[in-house]
C-alpha cells in the first residue's frame, strides 16, 4: 500500500499566468513568468520591450498574463518602466509594482544604457531579465550574455567571448536589490519576487532561462538544466541586499561543468580543453574572495 | 462658458512677463498640469529642461520630473507615463530628436497625446547650434502633428492648445519653435492665471490606461487587417485633427484674446505675389511685406503654423488664380528641395494658374533679414517655372 506524501510548499495557488501563451515547449521563461507572478502578485504592471515575450504573451487581442502590459521600445525597457511607475504615482497610485521584463539582448546589449540610467536614477521599478543566453527571438544569434563555446547562428565556430558579467555591471550602481534565480528553484525564485515588490528603489533579478531550440536540448531537460548549471557552479544563486551578499545556495559538492555543458548541442563541438578550462575558471569563482563565477 | 471666462479674465490680471520662448513653453507646461515631464539638455533646448527642474525644486511643478540619461529614453518614459493616463511633456532639438525617432513612431501609433517642445536646430555634419528646420521636418512621417510658432508668446498659447488638441484627436503634437531666434529672445508674454488655463484645458482622463484594476495589453501584434485598420483610423484623426486645430483656436480666441489657424495670413487681400513662411521668419516677412507695400508694391504673407496635419483644404480655400507663392523654406530635402515648397505643391496640384517658387535660405541658423526677403519677393516675377523641380538657393549678401 502506498500513501501519498503531504509536500509543504510556500508557492500561491493562484495563477496570473494563462495556458494557451505562444512560447516554446519547454520555455524557461515562461516557467520564469509564472513563479514570478506568483511572487508579485495582481497589483503589477509589465513592460516588455522586444523579446520573446513579445511573442508568447500573445498577439492582438489576446494575452497571456492577467495584468495590464505595456510593449516597450527594445532599447528601452527601463525608461519605460520609469515613465509608467511616474505615470501611476502621477495619479495617486504608489502600491502597483512596476516590472520590466527583458531577455538578455534588451538587457546586456541594446538595453543597457537605459537600464543603467534607470538604476543609476534608483528609479522605484523591478527589472527582469530572464537570460536565454542569445537573441532567441530572432532564431539564436550571439548576444553578450552567451558563454563562451556556444554555438550560436552568428557564432558558428562557438562563441569566442566570455559572458558578459553583468551582474558585476548592475552591482556597480549600488541598487537597494539584486538577485539571481532560476525556474529549476521554484521556492527560491517565488521568495525573491515576493521580496523585490517590497523594496523601494531599482530592483533586479537575474534569471537564467533555459531554451530547448536555442541550447539544442529536449523540452522536458528544461529544469533538470537549471537545476545542472546551479549544482555545477555555473550559475550561482545569491542576493544582495543594500550592498550585503548572501549566497542562497551553497554548492559544496559541485557536480563536474561537463554534466551541464555535455547536455546540450550548443556546446557540442567544445574541445575538451575549453571544458577543462571553464571547469578551471568555476572552481576558482568559488574560492572565497575569488568573486562571482564567469 | 466663454462668458463667464471672459469675466474671469477681467477680474484676473493680465500678467506680462519677458521670458524667452524657452521659458514660455516650461511656464505652458506648468500651466498645463503636466503630470509628468521628462527631460534631457541639449541645446538650444537646455533651458526648458532647466526651468522645468528649478520649478520642480521650488514645489511649483506639480506633477513628476524625470532627468533620464538620454533623449530615446525620455521618449520613452513619456510613452510609459501617458499609457499609464498621465499628461507628459518634453522639450528637445535636433540630435535629441533624432536619437527619439524610433519612439517616436511608437507613441503616435499608441495615439498617445504627448506634447513636445523642439526647438529647431540643424543636424550634423558638420556641428551646427544654429537653427534649421531640417530637424522636425524629418519627422514629418512619424504621425506627429506640428506647429510652427513665430513669437514666445505663441510658443506657450501653442503649448496650451496642443494639449487640448492632442487629447481630443489622441495624437501627439510638436510644438516647434527657432532656435535661439526664439528660445533665447525674451519678449513681453501674457501669462494667463492658473484659474483661466484651468477652464481653457480640463484635466487629462483616458479612456484606456494601464491600471492593475482593469489589465489591458497596449502595444502587442497586430495583424496585417488590423494594422492597415489602425492607420486609417490614424488618418481619419489626423483629418479630424484639422478641425480641431482650427476649433480649439477660436475657443482660445474667445477666452484670452489671441485667436490661432492653421494658416496666419497677413496683408494678402490684394496680393498676387505672396510669401510663405513658417517660424520666426514669419514676424521678418511681417516687417518685409510692410517695406514693400511702402514702395507701392503689392506684397503679402501667408505663415503656415501647421505642417502636420497639412492644411491642405484651408491652403486650397486661400489660393486664388493668378496667384504666386514663393516659398521661403530654412530647411533642405537632398535632392528635393525646399520641404514646405514640395508640401505646398503637392497640396495645390492639380491647380492652373497658380505657380509655387522654393527658396531655400537661412540653413545652419543663417540669417534670414527684411531686405533678403524682399528681394526673394521681387525675384518671383522673373523666375522661370521650371520643369524639374529645384530650390533656388539664397543667402544674405553680408
Amino acid at each position: 500500500m502506498t500513501t501519498l506524501k503531504k509536500t509543504k510548499t510556500s508557492i500561491p495557488v493562484a495563477e496570473l499566468m494563462s495556458s494557451g501563451h505562444l512560447a516554446c515547449q519547454g520555455c524557461g521563461a515562461t516557467m520564469a513568468m509564472r513563479y514570478a507572478l506568483k511572487g508579485l502578485g495582481d497589483r503589477t504592471v509589465m513592460v516588455v520591450p522586444a523579446c520573446c515575450w513579445t511573442v508568447i504573451s500573445g498577439a492582438n487581442p489576446r494575452s497571456s498574463i492577467n495584468l495590464p502590459l505595456l510593449h516597450s521600445p527594445f532599447a528601452a525597457a527601463a525608461a519605460t518602466a520609469t515613465g509608467v511607475k511616474a505615470g501611476l504615482v502621477s495619479r495617486g497610485d504608489r502600491e502597483t509594482t512596476v516590472v520590466a521584463w527583458a531577455g538578455d539582448g534588451g538587457t546586456f546589449d541594446i538595453g543597457i544604457q537605459a537600464l543603467s540610467g534607470a538604476a543609476d536614477r534608483d528609479e522605484d521599478i523591478l527589472y527582469v531579465c530572464y537570460d536565454n543566453e542569445a537573441y532567441m527571438n530572432t532564431g539564436v544569434q550571439r548576444s553578450g550574455g552567451t558563454p563562451s563555446g556556444a554555438w550560436t547562428m552568428s557564432t558558428p565556430a562557438g562563441s569566442a567571448r566570455p559572458k558578459k558579467d553583468l551582474d558585476a555591471i548592475m552591482l556597480a550602481h549600488h541598487i537597494p536589490y539584486f538577485a539571481t534565480a532560476t525556474p529549476a528553484y521554484a521556492e527560491d525564485m517565488v521568495r525573491k519576487f515576493a521580496k523585490a515588490r517590497t523594496v523601494k528603489g531599482f530592483r533586479f533579478i537575474h534569471i537564467l532561462s533555459p531554451c530547448p531550440p536555442g541550447w539544442k536540448t529536449d523540452p522536458m531537460d528544461s529544469t533538470k538544466l537549471s537545476r545542472l548549471a546551479v549544482q555545477t557552479g555555473l550559475f550561482r544563486l545569491y542576493e544582495v541586499e543594500e550592498g550585503v551578499t548572501r549566497l542562497n545556495m551553497n554548492v559544496t559538492n559541485r557536480k563536474p561543468v561537463e554534466e551541464y555543458l555535455k547536455a546540450q548541442g550548443r556546446f557540442k563541438s567544445m574541445p575538451a580543453g575549453e571544458i577543462a578550462a571553464i571547469q578551471r575558471r568555476v572552481d576558482a569563482a568559488w574560492e572565497p574572495e575569488k568573486g562571482r563565477p564567469s | 462658458m466663454p462668458r463667464a471666462l471672459r469675466a474671469l479674465r477681467r477680474r484676473e490680471r493680465v500678467m506680462k512677463k519677458v521670458l524667452s520662448g524657452n521659458h514660455a513653453a516650461a511656464v505652458a507646461a506648468q500651466l498645463a498640469r503636466t503630470q509628468v515631464s521628462v527631460g534631457y539638455p541639449i541645446t538650444p533646448a537646455t533651458q526648458v529642461f532647466e526651468a522645468l527642474a528649478e520649478m520642480k525644486a521650488k514645489g511649483e511643478l506639480p506633477g513628476e520630473f524625470i532627468a533620464a540619461e538620454s533623449e530615446h529614453s525620455v521618449m520613452a518614459a513619456l510613452l510609459g507615463a501617458s499609457t499609464a493616463g498621465a499628461r507628459t511633456f518634453t522639450a528637445t532639438s535636433s540630435h535629441g530628436l533624432a536619437y527619439m525617432h524610433e519612439v517616436l513612431h511608437w507613441v503616435a501609433g499608441a495615439r498617445l497625446p504627448i506634447v513636445m517642445v523642439d526647438v529647431n536646430r540643424a543636424l550634423a555634419a558638420p556641428w551646427n547650434l544654429w537653427t534649421d528646420q531640417t530637424d522636425s521636418l524629418s519627422q514629418r512621417d512619424t504621425g506627429w502633428m506640428q506647429t510652427y510658432c513665430s513669437t514666445n508668446q505663441e510658443v506657450l498659447d501653442t503649448v496650451l492648445m496642443s494639449f487640448k488638441i492632442a487629447e481630443r484627436v489622441m495624437l501627439p503634437s510638436m510644438v516647434v519653435l527657432d532656435g535661439f531666434t526664439l528660445s533665447h529672445s525674451y519678449e513681453p508674454v501674457d501669462v494667463p492665471s492658473q484659474a483661466e488655463v484651468d477652464a481653457f484645458l480640463p484635466p487629462f482622463r483616458p479612456e484606456l490606461k494601464l491600471d492593475p484594476d482593469q489589465p489591458i495589453t497596449f502595444g502587442s501584434l497586430t495583424q496585417p487587417k488590423d494594422y492597415l485598420r489602425l492607420r486609417r483610423r490614424m488618418a481619419a484623426d489626423m483629418a479630424e485633427a484639422e478641425n480641431a486645430v482650427e476649433e480649439v483656436g477660436r475657443e482660445f480666441g474667445e477666452i484670452f484674446g489671441r485667436s490661432y489657424g492653421q494658416l496666419d495670413p497677413y496683408r494678402c487681400e490684394d496680393a498676387e505675389t505672396i510669401l510663405v513662411t513658417s517660424g520666426a521668419v514669419g514676424s521678418t516677412a511681417r516687417a518685409a511685406v510692410d517695406a514693400l507695400r511702402e514702395k507701392g508694391l503689392k506684397a503679402g504673407n501667408l505663415r503656415l503654423r501647421a505642417f502636420r496635419p497639412f492644411p491642405a483644404k484651408s491652403l486650397r480655400a486661400f489660393v486664388k488664380p493668378g496667384m504666386k507663392l514663393a516659398v521661403v523654406d530654412r530647411n533642405y530635402s537632398p535632392g528635393m528641395g525646399g520641404i514646405f515648397a514640395q508640401e505646398i505643391k503637392a497640396a495645390l496640384y492639380p491647380r492652373p494658374g497658380v505657380s509655387v517658387h522654393g527658396y531655400v535660405t537661412g540653413l545652419g541658423g543663417g540669417d534670414i533679414t527684411v531686405e533678403l526677403l524682399q528681394e526673394v519677393w521681387e525675384r518671383v516675377d522673373d523666375a522661370p517655372v521650371a520643369e524639374v523641380p529645384a530650390a533656388t538657393w539664397v543667402e544674405d549678401a553680408r
